[in-house]
């Protein structure tokens, strides 16, 4: 649904997005992670026809960037930054407008169906300067998908939203999942990241890394293993580092990490081993790197 | 045209819940339209003082061929009909300012100008509507306030000074002028709008459209221009043109790209 290859965007001749090659598959959910200034709001401007690229290519459901600019703006949904409703005008009042603009057929169903699908039928008739964040961002979110698109950019759907609304917000964008349609979610968000996306990618200006966030932590990290003993870590590292199977280990905060290849064979060894030379297990477990733990070692490599 | 309409009528929702806006179109007309009133009704009471003057007939120096075959009075009150006839040549370009110079940057600063772009609009088609949002209202609430001066006109003089209000010219400066004027105002405001980051300032540098008109009513009114036939020929034909290049440029200066990425 979307391919991109070598896309490229500079302002005053200093690259915001470098050479992003990426392809994108029919009815994934797609996170496109990175910190602040990293290029990605410019990215999804420019999939969604709005800014031009420097260099570089994209198609998005078969259309061209740059060329077929308002085929794709007549396909794909976008939730902006910022919600950028008419204050002054009412919830349906806003969504009619651009049910209009995206010429959406039946306008007053369409604008309906979502109002009630967010929770917002009640409160249609009050101007949207009256409605908390976390109500302008689900008004948002009905505004991008009036014209039902195949496609879906969300740019920080859950920024700045309180817990409730934040997961009102998630649920819906697995619902949209389940409707097959693809979705590009720009986040900071890296557990939302970690629950909804089916690849993630990591980037700064260039692209880190993309895979699937259980893969990411495989390759980074591999599978290690934790042991709470109750003394003497340092000298259990220096015996278990004397074992074949173990390939690292690290002592921190006085447990003790292990990385082999196999953990559900080599762990009853390691065990076994311990306890033959007098230490004490308090705990046994497997180390689960947080999508977080990724994302600062790849853009601290990019730094 | 479906979304064109849908532009005129989203601006117009959202400008006439504006309370300066409402003044603008509503108040200011009204303003104008009394002004003249009152001073028609006001030389109207000073008949009696000016039949009785030494000299009867009008300055030919100052009202030039305005003036003859009429007794001062009259005179006086054709002059005056024609200066404030100048007024509803400024209606259609101080009204439409307030709507156009903010109809860009108050998308911009409301942030829904990147959600509005990101929908299959095109650019042409968001312009014109935003230009016939501004445009209507001020055309419509000028050709009202002529309307009203003239009823209430033929109220306070005679005929003979009434036939002057009639007279082609001011028909022409009003229909036909007007609305070309308005034109100009509303591509200049919408230029402004499209390149500058406060509405305020969009609106004061798009207020400098007034400036000609108000100097050809100072103009007039010292004696120093006088409207003909000719004059409001050649200021239509030049209002025409100079509008064909202002829409032109008002086009294709508004590049999305420029105004997503460079405004901040």
């Amino acid at each position: 649904m979307i391919q991109t290859e070598n896309l490229t965007r500079e302002f005053d001749g200093k690259a915001a997005v470098d050479r992003l090659s990426l392809e994108i598959g029919k009815g994934e959910v797609f996170g496109f992670l990175g910190p602040n200034g990293a290029g990605k709001t410019t990215t999804v401007r420019m999939l969604t026809g709005l800014i031009s690229p420097t260099r570089g290519t994209a198609r998005v459901m078969n259309y061209e960037i740059g060329v077929d600019d308002i085929h794709i703006r007549r396909n794909v949904g976008i939730l902006t930054e910022s919600p950028g409703m008419y204050d002054r005008l009412s919830a349906l009042r806003n969504l009619t407008i651009y049910a209009e603009l995206y010429e959406v057929e039946h306008v007053e169903r369409q604008v309906e169906k979502y109002l009630r699908m967010l929770g917002l039928w009640d409160r249609r008739l009050e101007a949207t300067g009256t409605f908390s964040k976390g109500m302008r961002q689900k008004l948002a979110l009905a505004r991008s998908l009036l014209h039902e698109p195949s496609v879906l950019f969300l740019d920080e759907p859950t920024a700045g939203l309180d817990p409730e609304a934040s997961k009102l917000v998630r649920d819906f964008i697995r619902e949209l999942q389940g409707e097959g349609r693809t979705i590009f979610l720009c986040t900071h968000n890296l557990e939302e990241a970690d629950k909804l996306c089916d690849r993630i990618a990591v980037f700064k200006t260039t692209l880190r890394v993309v895979e699937k966030p259980s893969a990411l932590r495989q390759q980074l990290y591999g599978r290690q293993t934790v042991f709470h003993l109750v003394e003497r870590a340092d000298q259990a590292r220096v015996l278990l580092e004397q074992l074949p199977a173990v390939k690292s280990a690290k002592v921190i905060d006085e447990r003790l990490l292990i990385a082999t290849e196999d953990p559900d064979r080599e762990n009853p060894k390691l065990i076994r081993a311990l306890v033959e030379a007098d230490f004490e297990i308090r705990f046994v477990g497997e180390l689960r790197h947080s999508l977080e733990d990724i994302y600062l070692q790849l853009i601290g490599q990019a730094d | 045209m479906r979304k064109v309409k849908t532009i005129i009528l989203k601006e117009w929702a959202e400008v006439f819940k504006n309370r300066l806006v409402l003044f603008t179109v509503a108040f200011m007309p009204l303003i104008l339209t009394a002004l003249p009133i009152i001073t028609l009704v006001a030389t109207g009471g000073l008949e009696d003082e000016m039949s009785t003057s030494v000299s009867g007939s009008p300055p030919d120096e100052f009202f030039g061929e305005l003036c003859t075959g009429l007794s001062e009075m009259d005179c006086v009150q054709v002059y005056t009909l024609n200066l404030f006839a100048m007024m509803f040549m400024l209606l259609p370009v101080v009204i439409p300012v307030t709507i156009a110079a903010y109809s860009v940057v108050g998308e911009k600063m409301a942030r829904s100008l990147e959600p509005l772009l990101a929908t299959p609009i095109t650019t042409l088609e968001l312009l014109a509507g935003k230009a016939v949002a501004a445009f209507v209202p001020a055309v419509v609430a000028t050709w009202l306030s002529f309307g009203l001066y003239v009823l209430s006109a033929w109220f306070v003089v005679n005929e003979t000074v009434f036939s002057y209000l009639l007279d082609p010219m001011w028909l022409l400066a009003i229909f036909v002028v007007g609305p070309l004027l308005t034109i100009t105002a509303v591509s200049t405001a919408i230029i402004i709008s499209s390149r500058v980051t406060d509405p305020r300032i969009a609106e004061q540098l798009s207020a400098v459209v007034v400036v000609p008109i108000i100097m050809m009513m100072l103009g007039q009114s010292v004696g120093y221009i006088i409207l003909d036939k000719q004059m409001i020929v050649i200021l239509g034909g030049a209002t025409a043109l100079l509008d064909v290049i202002l829409v032109y440029v008002s086009v294709h200066l508004f590049q999305r790209d420029n105004i997503l990425t460079k405004w901040k």
